[in-house]
């Protein structure tokens, strides 16, 4: 299989997506992408709906949004805890898709990207799951578990139907392993702050600096570092160096602290969430 | 000259991807990708290396107590009535299960990548055992996570492995179960991968592990095959073994593969049975999908979320299987059969009381399945079942399911 796999991604369209555009418009601006990432359908699908429409008011210049999975094991507790609290409020694949459609309707610009595991996108199965999201107005997928050494489960399909997929590059991804994860990467490049799950991870500012700077000098593509980045403060100085910001924990976190105790949204929950993405945009 | 025989072997999985078929493969987030395929090519090193088998042979020889007895029982089998039964007793190893076999060839691969630290999952804590067993022997530091349930209903064994010097990691993530446990341990892995080496114990995982671990317990099915060539002179008709990911099963299987006259069976733990829901038959009772690193049949919902597993035994209580189990169901060289907790408390009571020898509950469902098949056989059919553990672990627990106060 690996042999095969040079000659065919030399057939496999780059796609454009409004990652592409989203990103040259904030480099004219010099400015940083300010990507939110929360839980779709947590804590419960109108919730989520809702937040998510207001995201880019509040100054989200992209949104990841993640699929929730039973066994999220690149997470650290926050995630996962969020990712359940959707399943059990009824969260499917479907219904992920459903809420990028139902965003659509208000918003055509905002690039959205989905984010999550493997095993949902399978059973969906991929084809299929690919049509709907392309159609529902997803722009990029990010797939922990699914390295460029299998390119061909879902990378190379994804090109096809026009959506990006973005690849994480992390500490443990050398010189000599960074053109296998460049190599079908589009619409940026996802730099992992640190080795860990998500939530967890202790910025550091300098070792962030030193891996933006070599992986710019083997890619054009926009680079945006996450995990570790939790106030408005440590987002400026990433972005001083990066082309995008992630924060995930600490978004969901500002969700999860507002939850009564059977888990439901309170009155405060989407201002809550909403006050830290406008603190976090305008650091940058 | 080119020897062509091994064509057509069903044993030279998997390929280069890591893949038996469509099952398998190295579905593992980014940061660990360099470790496995560095793990991938110093397995292979090591595979092809002379010093190496020595080593394993010796510790397996010395300290693990191999070969294990290949024991006719026949009590049993003039119970039942037809086959004639012998057990692979590798319950009789060093800390009573065959989880040594793995432990031992994974330590020695630890030591050669340098790594310090040594993290698993465990669900019976039979693996447990056998890795803070092998660390206590080889001075490396355990850290073993375990799910809350199953420390509740596995003490003896969490009580040992602090004996031998291990941390145990309680996992109440998700359901504290054995599939949380794995994913707590990937978590740590990918949080110290600088120093840290993962014994799976199991024949499930990225590749290389499903083939690392497989031929680590082969030893079994080549042991099994010299002696019953010593005992009956000639192959046996038929193998049993039990299967929750598949690393004692796949251990006596492996070296029979090509053997197409031998009969295979896997039996699955069916808890209070396939249709109740409540089980743990990946392969009878799921779909294929991926999880853990490889993709293989998986209890799963329509949505692609992981479902719990159900067993009286905790050693079977998990929502996979080994990857290469999965492929062999597909290609029919295996039957996959289950049998439920009642069947397999039952097996347990009667192999106690005709052979003197307790059995884990996991082997305990491989004793179900014999029960059922071999007075359908005539007594001239030849008959191995691994007996791949030892149930003084589970004897609070059948008490317990007895009724019994201990």
């Amino acid at each position: 299989m690996p042999k095969q796999k040079k000659s065919l991604s030399l057939s496999h369209p780059t796609p454009e997506t409004r990652l592409d555009s989203c990103f040259a418009a904030l480099k004219e601006k010099k400015k940083a992408a300010f990507i939110a990432f929360i839980t779709a359908g947590d804590p419960d699908y109108d919730t989520s709906l809702e937040i998510l429409k207001k995201m880019p008011g509040s100054g989200a210049d992209i949104i990841e949004l993640g699929m929730p999975f039973s066994d999220p094991m690149a997470e650290g507790p926050t995630i996962q805890a969020s990712s359940l609290r959707a399943l059990k409020a009824g969260q499917t694949m479907k219904k992920t898709l459903q809420m990028v459609r139902e965003f659509r309707k208000t918003d055509d610009t905002t690039p959205i990207i989905l984010m999550g595991y493997y095993n949902p996108i399978y059973v969906y199965p991929v084809s299929g799951f690919l049509k709907d999201a392309h159609q529902a107005g997803v722009d990029g997928l990010i797939v922990v578990d699914i390295p460029p050494e299998s390119d061909e489960e879902l990378c190379l399909p994804a090109m096809h139907e026009n959506i990006s997929f973005i690849r994480l590059a992390t500490p443990t991804t050398d010189d000599k392993r960074l053109p296998t994860v460049l190599q079908n990467t589009s619409g940026f490049l996802y730099y992992v702050s640190s080795a860990g799950v998500t939530g967890k991870a202790k910025l550091d500012e300098s070792s962030v600096k030193e891996a933006v700077g070599r992986i710019r000098k083997k890619t054009k593509l926009p680079i945006a570092v996450g995990f570790g980045i939790k106030t408005p403060k440590q987002a400026a100085k990433i972005g001083e160096q990066a082309d995008g910001v992630v924060v995930g924990s600490a978004l969901v976190d500002a969700i999860a602290s507002t939850l009564d105790e059977n888990n439901k949204a309170t009155s405060e929950t989407i201002n809550n969430i909403n006050d830290l993405v406008k603190s976090l945009s305008s650091a940058l | 000259m080119t020897d062509t025989s091994h064509l057509n072997s069903l044993m030279n999985g998997p390929d280069d991807s890591g893949q038996f078929g469509i099952f398998g493969g190295r579905f593992v987030a980014e940061t660990l990708m360099p470790l496995i395929l560095e793990l991938g090519e110093v397995y292979k090193k090591a595979k092809n290396d002379y010093e190496f088998k020595k080593e394993l042979e010796y510790y397996n020889t010395y300290y693990a107590g191999r070969p294990s007895p290949l024991y006719y029982a026949e009590r049993l089998s003039e119970h039942l009535g037809g086959a004639k039964i012998y057990f692979k007793r590798d319950e009789l190893n060093h800390t009573g299960s065959h989880k040594i076999n793995n432990c031992l060839g994974q330590i020695l691969l630890a030591k050669r990548m340098g790594k310090t630290r040594i993290i698993a999952e465990t669900g019976a804590g039979q693996h447990g055992v056998a890795v803070a067993t092998v660390c206590a022997r080889f001075g490396l530091k355990a850290v073993i996570y375990m799910g809350a349930t199953d420390i509740e209903r596995q003490k003896p064994n969490v009580f040992r492995m602090r004996l031998l010097g291990a941390d145990i990691v309680p996992v109440t993530s998700g359901t504290g179960t054995l599939k949380d446990a794995m994913n707590e341990g990937l978590r740590d892995w990918v949080t110290n991968v600088h120093d840290t080496f993962y014994i799976i114990g199991t024949a499930a995982g990225p590749h290389p592990y499903p083939e690392m671990v497989r031929d680590f317990q082969s030893v079994i099915g080549k042991e099994a095959k010299d002696q019953m060539m010593k005992a009956e002179g000639r192959l046996p008709d038929s193998l049993v073994a039990c299967i929750g990911g598949g690393s004692n099963a796949i251990g006596l299987f492996h070296p029979f593969l090509d053997d197409k006259a031998v009969e295979i069976y896997g039996v699955e733990a069916a808890g209070k049975g396939v249709e109740t829901g409540e089980h743990a038959a990946s392969l009878n009772g799921g779909q294929p999908g991926v999880l853990h690193g490889n993709r293989t049949y998986l209890l799963q919902d329509d949505d692609g979320q992981i479902q719990d597993a159900y067993s009286i035994s905790a050693g079977l209580d998990y929502p996979g299987i080994g990857p290469e189990h999965s492929w062999l169901k597909e290609i029919g060289r295996v039957n996959y059969v289950s049998v439920t907790d009642q069947e397999a408390l039952d097996a347990f009571q009667l192999c106690t009381r005709l052979e003197g020898i307790i059995p884990a509950l996991e082997p305990a469902h491989a004793l179900a399945y014999v029960s059922k098949l071999a007075p359908t056989l005539p007594d001239d059919h030849l008959m191995v079942m691994n007996l791949c553990g030892r149930g003084d672990k589970d004897v609070f627990a059948v008490a317990g399911y007895l009724g019994m106060d201990i």
